[in-house]
């Protein structure tokens, strides 16, 4: 037993070992940071994965990350947890909440953090069309991540066994519908199968502005002061909507379904479905057919809102942690880091340098449909975001869902989303 | 007051008086055995001690809540760096201008006066017939009761997929006997009707519980009595059973009215209030508003509402059904 | 036992079949569910008999969220509960049963008045309560505000008013002061409604959602309930054979133990006497 003649040195190697450990530990930083998830796939098992890598590459920083349900779950929560005095570092939250976040005080401008011209660079490097929904008054409050479109996908079986060309999608408003009657199969009452299926709950508004930009009518200010719900082409949009189930009966009736669509598409309870490009790699892997993905139908205009989570960082932060912060969001949207992303997902890889990358090229020449979005993108428009973004986009959301049950006509429901907005933004106009 | 006049009459016979005029016993509640002095402040001590911990509890997570909420209600909704101010009735002028609120306000109200009777019938209904020599009622109680262990959240989520147009098991179950595919909680005028349906699976077998108690505790010489004199089982169930069972269709309707405003997870999961709020109920309206937009004082507004209600149901209950009541 | 008296033959057949039906229905959407859970999602829509069973969905379902964690918490809150609620109710119910002290009447009243106005109506100031006291997203914040429950006040009031007054006075003649005598007379006697009442309390908070989903923001504290609801609500594409095995795991233990202990839930009620 050698341990009594080790007595006296024990002490002096505990109190090293201490004082290099305390150093160690002094130097971590913890980064909390909330995320939801929003798209089939194992996203929590990426997510980890990164933060993970990012900790081998960076063992001075810890990032712990928190998933945190749905987008409107993670907005909650992180605004809870700002209003009880511990936020969150960075969160992914809506682009659209933005404003929301600048009203409660919460979050912080990335500007004062992009020191060198590297920096500088890098958050010029985004796609604008994402950047329309993450900068107002001069500054940029986030930073894309997981951005989207809404694409069409189509049941390439279906289209041959309706007689159609299973290679080409229906490409503006009427050739949907003249599509969508040959691909609505009936037997009796029943219909097994629909044309075409727009979800609308959750967030009807979204899908609505796929339709709404297609008539080249915009819903909001860039300022967020303002919305138009009551202009005469959106309310056009509303009633092409609403014609699909009602005059057409190419579209199931009611309000349907968000989570389930990929579903019914899968179960082939629907030929077509608009969804977001952020399911892709969930339908690759699970269509039991060959599909197709495409733009949203033109009308007189073309296009689709971008929708999505950018990176936020909340106020509070030390000059350490915002440090190790940017050092994360520049990891997690080098090109390469979010080119692996968009595979791993569908989302649109947020950066033109992305796309260009080896594996980026690969895939998209193996799998064509993952660059549509990337493509619609330069018709793509902001999300609808204003002040009490949540408040606005309720009345509107409880209009469209009006109006698609049929218990009010489309110009009545516009009309009277319209003054409820205006009601709410009232104090931000003055 | 009669409320704690009824309350206190536990089944002792004692009505707040000493029952047994016995001297020894009137002496020795007020004898400390230690000493020979009667102390009578040492009950009061020591009743306050013991109900001390409770009461404040209490206090701090019931009374001064409600107090609080009633305060808030009056001032305006703190804001980033802009605190509360006082706005008098502001806020309930909102409110009343408000066609969500009343909307909300018309559901839950719906909503209450089709799961309460429905609840109740069905599990007075239960009990009887698990009660009585019929074949298999061990799993017919088991099959009753076991919605009830469930969280309300596993039931919703259940049930959304039952609810799923077209491949759901109702839709499925429809169709065998040729009924077109339905929405029915994306359309306006079946969602609430889904919820309900919900609220009465999930809780009809608890309520039977009770009843069943209840009824075994019936003598049956009531029931022999009865048949001597030829009454039909209807009459007997209507003019001794259900009367005999009303202290516990007291308990089970107090229960239920509480649950009907105080339940509102399958909101949550099922509807999200939607679609067009037409199943969004009081609770889940003041939680969007408190929670979701952070408008805290109109949701204190909203609360208010909602207390006056449950105090209002309260007191008719008690006042009203507590003269129809007969104990044993 | 039995007040009913028989029917006729033929009724006595349409009232069993109709009993039959309506228990055949109310156990139907579970044991669709369990169907589901078993087997793999392509059948999940697709009633088919020789369908493969499979417990692949549990696993899933297991992995793909902090299931463990979630049942640590929501046991340590509804043990912690309860342990809170045996004491504080146990003492005040003492107090209101078997003391006369100034302004009774009044607290009980004001007790009383938590019958109807539960917790669960007043998130927004409770939550700001939790906020002040530092709280926010710990498991005791869950449970403070159930912890002096209005219920068990009245249920074991009502229990210790019918312990004869005999056995309280022996025991104090015997020299036991108030707190003895409530350890060893009352507490004894009402066994059975505090086991009723332990039933209700904890299948009440093993499945309570509202208040914890408000007052939680973190895999630490999340019980169960709010686990799922986050589960199951990704605004992906709904899996519903993997959330029908989730939902059944975190139901499955109040499941098995009332399964198993059904007699004692049902026997316990009956005993405690609640009319």
């Amino acid at each position: 037993m050698r341990y009594p003649k080790m007595k006296w040195q024990a002490p002096i190697v505990g109190a090293a070992v201490l004082a290099l450990a305390s150093t160690a530990m002094a130097a971590d930083v913890e980064l909390s940071f909330y995320y939801p998830v929003a798209v089939g796939g194992p996203i929590t098992k990426i997510i980890d994965g990164y933060a993970a890598d990012f900790e081998k590459e960076n063992p001075s920083i810890k990032v712990k990350a928190i998933y945190a349900g749905t987008y409107q779950d993670t907005l909650v929560k992180a605004l809870t947890a700002f209003k009880s005095g511990e936020p969150p570092d960075i969160a992914v939250l809506l682009s659209t909440d933005m404003f929301t976040l600048i009203d409660e005080d919460a979050v912080m401008p990335f500007d004062g953090l992009l020191k060198s011209e590297a920096d500088k660079s890098w958050a010029k490097g985004f796609y604008p069309a994402f950047m329309e929904n993450s900068q107002t008054g001069g500054k940029t409050w986030g930073i894309p991540f997981q951005r989207s479109t809404i694409v069409m996908y189509w049941n390439k079986d279906a289209f041959k066994a309706a007689g159609l060309n299973p290679d080409k999608a229906p490409d503006t408003w009427d050739e949907l519908v003249t599509d969508g009657r040959k691909l609505t199969k009936r037997d009796g009452n029943n219909v097994s199968q629909w044309g075409v299926q727009i979800p609308s709950t959750g967030f009807p508004y979204w899908l609505f502005q796929g339709i709404t930009t297609a008539n080249k009518v915009r819903l909001m200010n860039q300022a967020g002061t303002e919305t138009y719900f009551d202009k005469p082409a959106v309310i056009e949009a509303l009633q092409y909507w609403v014609d699909l189930s009602r005059k057409e009966k190419i579209h199931p009736p009611g309000v349907v379904e968000w989570g389930t669509t990929p579903k019914d598409f899968f179960e082939r309870k629907t030929a077509i479905m608009w969804t977001t490009t952020g399911n892709l790699t969930n339908v690759k892997a699970n269509a039991p057919f060959p599909f197709g993905v495409a733009m949203l139908p033109a009308h007189t205009g073309r296009g689709s809102p971008t929708g999505g989570g950018n990176f936020y960082f909340f106020k509070k932060m030390s000059a350490e942690k915002s440090a190790a912060a940017l050092k994360f969001v520049k990891w997690m949207t080098t090109p390469e880091h979010a080119a692996d992303w968009g595979i791993k997902t569908g989302y649109v890889a947020v950066r033109p340098d992305a796309w260009e990358t080896p594996v980026m090229k690969k895939y998209v020449a193996d799998f064509p449909p993952a660059a549509v979005a990337r493509d619609q993108l330069k018709y793509s428009v902001a999300e609808l975001s204003t002040h009490e973004n949540q408040r606005v986009t309720k009345a509107l959301n409880d209009g469209l869902q009006a109006a698609l049950n049929g218990t009010k006509t489309p110009e009545q429901a516009m009309k009277d989303a319209q003054q409820e907005a205006a009601r709410i933004l009232r104090s931000y106009n003055k | 007051m009669s409320v704690a006049r009824d309350i206190s009459r536990g089944s002792d016979g004692e009505a707040g008086q000493p029952l047994s005029p016995s001297p020894a016993a009137g002496v020795a509640r007020f004898i400390s055995p230690r000493r020979g002095r009667p102390r009578r402040w040492a009950t009061h001590i020591n009743g306050w001690l013991l109900l001390l911990p409770a009461a404040i509890m209490l206090a701090v997570f019931t009374h001064y809540p409600t107090v609080a909420t009633i305060i808030d209600s009056f001032f305006s909704t703190p804001k980033g760096a802009r605190p509360a101010v006082f706005v008098g009735l502001d806020n309930y002028q909102a409110m009343i201008e408000d066609p969500i609120f009343w909307r909300a306000l018309n559901n839950n109200i719906i909503y209450a006066l089709a799961t309460i009777p429905l609840t109740i019938a069905l599990s007075m209904t239960m009990a009887v017939v698990v009660n009585g020599k019929i074949q298999g009622r061990a799993f017919m109680r088991l099959s009753f009761f076991t919605p009830t262990v469930l969280p309300m959240i596993a039931v919703a989520n259940i049930w959304l997929f039952f609810y799923s147009p077209g491949y759901g098991l109702i839709d499925q179950v429809l169709g065998l006997f040729g009924v077109p595919a339905h929405n029915w909680l994306g359309n306006e005028h079946t969602a609430l009707g889904c919820l309900i349906v919900v609220a009465i699976w999930k809780d009809a077998g608890f309520f039977m519980i009770f009843y069943l108690a209840a009824l075994q505790q019936m003598s049956p010489a009531l029931g022999e009595a009865a048949a001597l004199e030829g009454a039909s089982r209807w009459y007997f169930f209507r003019r001794v059973t259900f009367p005999l069972l009303m202290p516990t269709t007291l308990f089970v309707l107090i229960n239920a009215i509480i649950n009907s405003f105080r339940l509102i997870d399958h909101v949550v999961v099922m509807t999200r209030g939607g679609p067009n709020n037409t199943t969004a109920l009081l609770l889940f309206y003041i939680y969007e508003i408190g929670f979701k937009f952070w408008d805290t004082a109109f949701a204190a507004t909203l609360t208010v509402v909602l207390l006056a209600l449950l105090a209002i149901l309260a007191l008719g209950q008690f006042v009203f059904l507590d003269r129809r009541i007969h104990y044993q | 036992m039995n007040p009913l008296y028989q029917p006729g033959r033929l009724s006595a057949a349409l009232e069993t079949a109709g009993a039959w039906c309506l228990a055949v229905l109310w156990i139907l959407p579970l044991a669709y569910a369990l169907w589901a859970s078993i087997h793999p999602s392509a059948y999940s829509a697709h009633f088919v008999v020789d369908a493969p069973v499979t417990a692949e969905n549990f696993v899933k379902a297991w992995n793909a969220a902090p299931f463990s964690r979630y049942f640590l918490n929501t046991f340590l809150l509804v043990t912690m509960i309860l342990a809170a609620q045996l004491v504080l109710c146990t003492l005040a119910a003492y107090a209101f049963a078997r003391f006369e002290f100034y302004g009774r009447e009044l607290a009980f009243i004001l007790v009383l008045l938590q019958l109807m106005i539960m917790p669960d109506v007043l998130i927004v100031e409770n939550y700001r309560t939790m906020t002040a006291l530092g709280i926010v997203d710990t498991i005791p914040a869950i449970g403070l505000p159930y912890m002096a429950s209005a219920f068990g006040i009245f249920l074991l009031r009502q229990t210790f008013k019918t312990v004869p007054r005999e056995l309280d006075e022996a025991a104090r003649v015997e020299g036991a002061n108030p707190l003895q005598v409530l350890l060893k007379v009352y507490v004894p006697l009402a066994k059975p409604v505090y086991i009723a009442y332990g039933l209700v309390s904890v299948s009440y908070h093993w499945n309570n959602f509202l208040w914890p989903l408000i007052v939680t923001n973190s895999v630490n504290t999340r019980p169960l309930t709010v686990g799922l609801q986050i589960f199951a609500s990704s605004d992906q594409g709904i899996d519903w054979s993997v959330i029908t095995a989730a939902t059944l795991m975190t139901s499955a233990p109040l499941l098995i133990a009332f399964l198993l202990f059904q007699r004692q839930f049902v026997q316990s009620f009956m005993r405690a006497g609640i009319r």
